[in-house]
């Protein structure tokens, strides 16, 4: 009975963490994006826009509700269903750090740690298709159906790259769980060099990491890969007859896929938790020198002030911050929560990747995306997980 | 705890199996017939078989009925006309059917002894660990074969799908 | 929580009979149905309970090889659909019918 009370108040936390991360995944979206194309982005709501996200799904809640009378209803509502569902349950094999010790009391920070979790989150981003496939057809408009059918075929394409991706660290990991895959990149080379995947020897892993990242932007329909669900070109692809609550769906699953595959490459090749540099040389300060900066630069900012609210918002988040960078000096809370800070940085970079990307780069053409992955990447992701193989059975006993 | 959900996936794969065959869309059929995977691959887990479970929804669930999802939507099947099924088919048939599976039934449970149930965790063997001793040390020479049988299909369906007609 | 009329453990024959079941639902889908998609699923539908029954003696020798003939059956199913949904497709593109009651050109 302990074991279920646990594993539901730890589910709660996470799924409720998880939601607001993914509204506030869309805020900073819209921030820097704004500022990579010389503008703003949304402060209108709220101090810099930190409402919005609320404003939104107010917004999302409240608008009419309907259904189209040309679609076929059942599959029409279940499509969005199926999508958000098989995106948020991909987090319950993620582990987020070590273990939580309170007293005696002892439970480590992952919903369940299943010996075959890489197999599972593979599984689940197949699965994924079924939501777009179904979307595309059951909204009986030939915009639809072609979005979702390309978008279905490039899910599928760019699955086999990323499998392979994913299989060569396995390879010198010589594990499918996620904590023993995180386990196994703990420790330094020469005293200060980590042993992440990526720098890890037989054969560092950076084509695999590169292969992933690229997959799993195509995965997740995301720029430069997003010509499915491009407005510019399928009206808005297979989402076109959604609206209100059943859109934000299906943006609340490409959200969540998007932070998924964030957590599983920051799992597998940068070492999940693991610190960047021994703690010996001071990682345990890492965390609160960043967050001190950060608090610093927010309060002297608020002293001369861009705009005349800034004058008493900016200095309220410098405060913050410095607390925040306070907390992580008290040593119990630090054991809990470094390896919670340094995992959750190497996700936030992969997300600011992503979003960086998005403002940078142009689509492809459906065309030279399937050449892509068919010609391009699954050639050369063969050819590393050969070349890894072949490093590993020569240099183990 | 193990019976119920035995029971609870079992009906369901039943379910979704009739739907498959009494359904007349056949996107109906398809999406049933992946609640039936779906529901397998947790009677797998319950039989002690993880890697089966996971292969059982990345490769059927995830990858072959999606493609066959595709080729109904491509091909816009539409739904099927009734068939006549003659009297005899429908009200002795069933019935028939259905004796038949009860006397299959008894004949199979007086051959398993009913102290020996299944105990979720009493099989530890079906690891990826275990799984990829036996594959690759003792039946090595069918896996290669399989990798040669799917490089024919792949060329097969390359060919059969491209083929431009006169 | 009440006292279930169920066993503690559940017995093998009952996997056994599942499979049966899916078994003969797959039979009776091949045998009744005109469309040959449907047709088509209704023997993966047979490969699944084939899978079934192997796993189920896998767990009662306690031994892997069922798990391992299980996964090549998955594999020679995932090249019969590719092969067959090739198949499908050409037989659309010439005769424009998805019944297998009118590919009879070969019939007498």
């Amino acid at each position: 009975m302990n074991f279920f009370i646990v594993s539901l108040i730890k589910s709660a936390l996470v799924a409720f963490v998880l939601l607001t991360a993914l509204a506030y995944i869309q805020w900073v979206e819209r921030k820097v994006l704004a500022h990579i194309q010389l503008r703003v982005g949304p402060r209108r709501v709220g101090p810099h826009g930190l409402l919005q996200p609320l404003a939104d799904v107010v917004k999302l809640m409240t608008k009419e509700d309907m259904i189209p009378s040309h679609v076929n209803k059942f599959f029409y509502l279940l499509a969005p269903f199926l999508a958000v569902m098989f995106a948020l349950i991909s987090i319950a094999v993620i582990p987020f750090g070590t273990e939580i010790r309170i007293g005696s009391f002892s439970t480590p920070m992952q919903l369940t740690d299943l010996n075959i979790g890489v197999l599972f989150i593979l599984g689940l981003s197949g699965i994924g298709v079924y939501g777009v496939a179904l979307a595309g057809w059951a909204s009986n408009n030939k915009y639809s159906l072609i979005g979702g059918l390309r978008s279905s075929a490039q899910m599928i394409s760019y699955e086999l790259p990323m499998a392979m991706a994913i299989a060569a660290p396995l390879l010198m990991l010589n594990s499918l769980s996620f904590r023993e895959l995180v386990d196994g990149q703990g420790g330094f080379y020469f005293g200060f060099v980590p042993r992440w995947a990526i720098f890890q020897g037989p054969f560092p892993q950076i084509v695999s990491f590169l292969l992933f990242m690229v997959a799993a932007f195509a995965e997740t329909n995301r720029v430069p890969f997003d010509l499915p669900e491009a407005e510019n070109e399928l009206v808005a692809g297979f989402h076109t007859e959604y609206g209100s609550m059943k859109f934000a769906a299906f943006f609340m699953a490409e959200y969540c896929n998007m932070v998924t595959v964030s957590c599983v490459g920051a799992l597998l090749f940068l070492g999940g938790w693991q610190p960047l540099w021994p703690a010996e040389y001071g990682s345990r300060f890492v965390p609160t020198l960043i967050f001190a900066i950060a608090g610093l630069i927010c309060i002297s900012h608020g002293l001369r002030p861009a705009r005349p609210f800034d004058r008493f918002t900016l200095p309220v988040f410098g405060v913050v911050f410095l607390g925040i960078a306070a907390i992580f000096l008290v040593p119990i809370v630090a054991t809990i929560l470094l390896p919670l800070f340094w995992f959750l940085a190497k996700v936030g970079i992969i997300l600011f990747i992503y979003i960086w990307i998005r403002g940078t780069l142009p689509r492809f053409r459906y065309d030279q995306l399937m050449n892509f992955a068919w010609t391009f990447m699954f050639p050369i992701a063969i050819i590393n997980l050969f070349i890894t193989a072949l490093m590993v059975a020569v240099t183990t006993k | 705890m193990d019976a119920i959900l035995f029971l609870l996936f079992a009906a369901i794969a039943v379910v979704c199996g009739l739907n498959l065959v009494l359904q007349s869309h056949p996107i109906s059929s398809a999406l049933s017939l992946v609640g039936v995977m779906g529901s397998l691959a947790v009677l797998y887990l319950l039989l002690g078989g993880e890697f089966i479970a996971a292969a059982q929804l990345i490769v059927y669930a995830g990858a072959i009925m999606v493609l066959f999802i595709f080729v109904i939507m491509l091909l816009n099947a539409g739904i099927e006309r009734k068939i006549h099924l003659s009297l005899w088919v429908k009200y002795a048939g069933v019935p028939l059917l259905a004796v038949f599976i009860g006397i299959a039934g008894f004949v199979i449970q007086r051959m398993l002894p009913v102290t020996e149930g299944v105990k979720f965790g009493a099989m530890t063997h079906g690891n990826p660990l275990e799984i990829g001793r036996s594959l690759f040390q003792v039946y090595l020479l069918p896996f290669e074969v399989t990798s040669v049988l799917i490089l024919i299909a792949i060329i097969g369906a390359v060919v059969l799908a491209s083929k431009e007609i006169e | 929580m009440p006292e279930l009329p169920l066993p503690p453990s559940v017995p093998l024959a009952w996997y056994l009979i599942l499979s049966a079941i899916l078994f003969t639902l797959g039979i009776a889908g091949f045998l009744f149905r005109r469309n040959v998609i449907t047709v088509f699923m209704s023997i993966e539908l047979m490969l699944n309970a084939v899978n079934l029954s192997f796993v189920t003696f896998s767990y009662k020798f306690k031994q892997v090889d069922g798990h391992i003939f299980s996964f090549f059956v998955m594999v020679v199913a995932a090249a019969e659909a590719a092969v067959g949904l090739a198949i499908i497709l050409t037989i659309f593109k010439n005769r424009q019918t998805l019944e297998i009651d009118e590919v009879s050109s070969l019939k007498n």
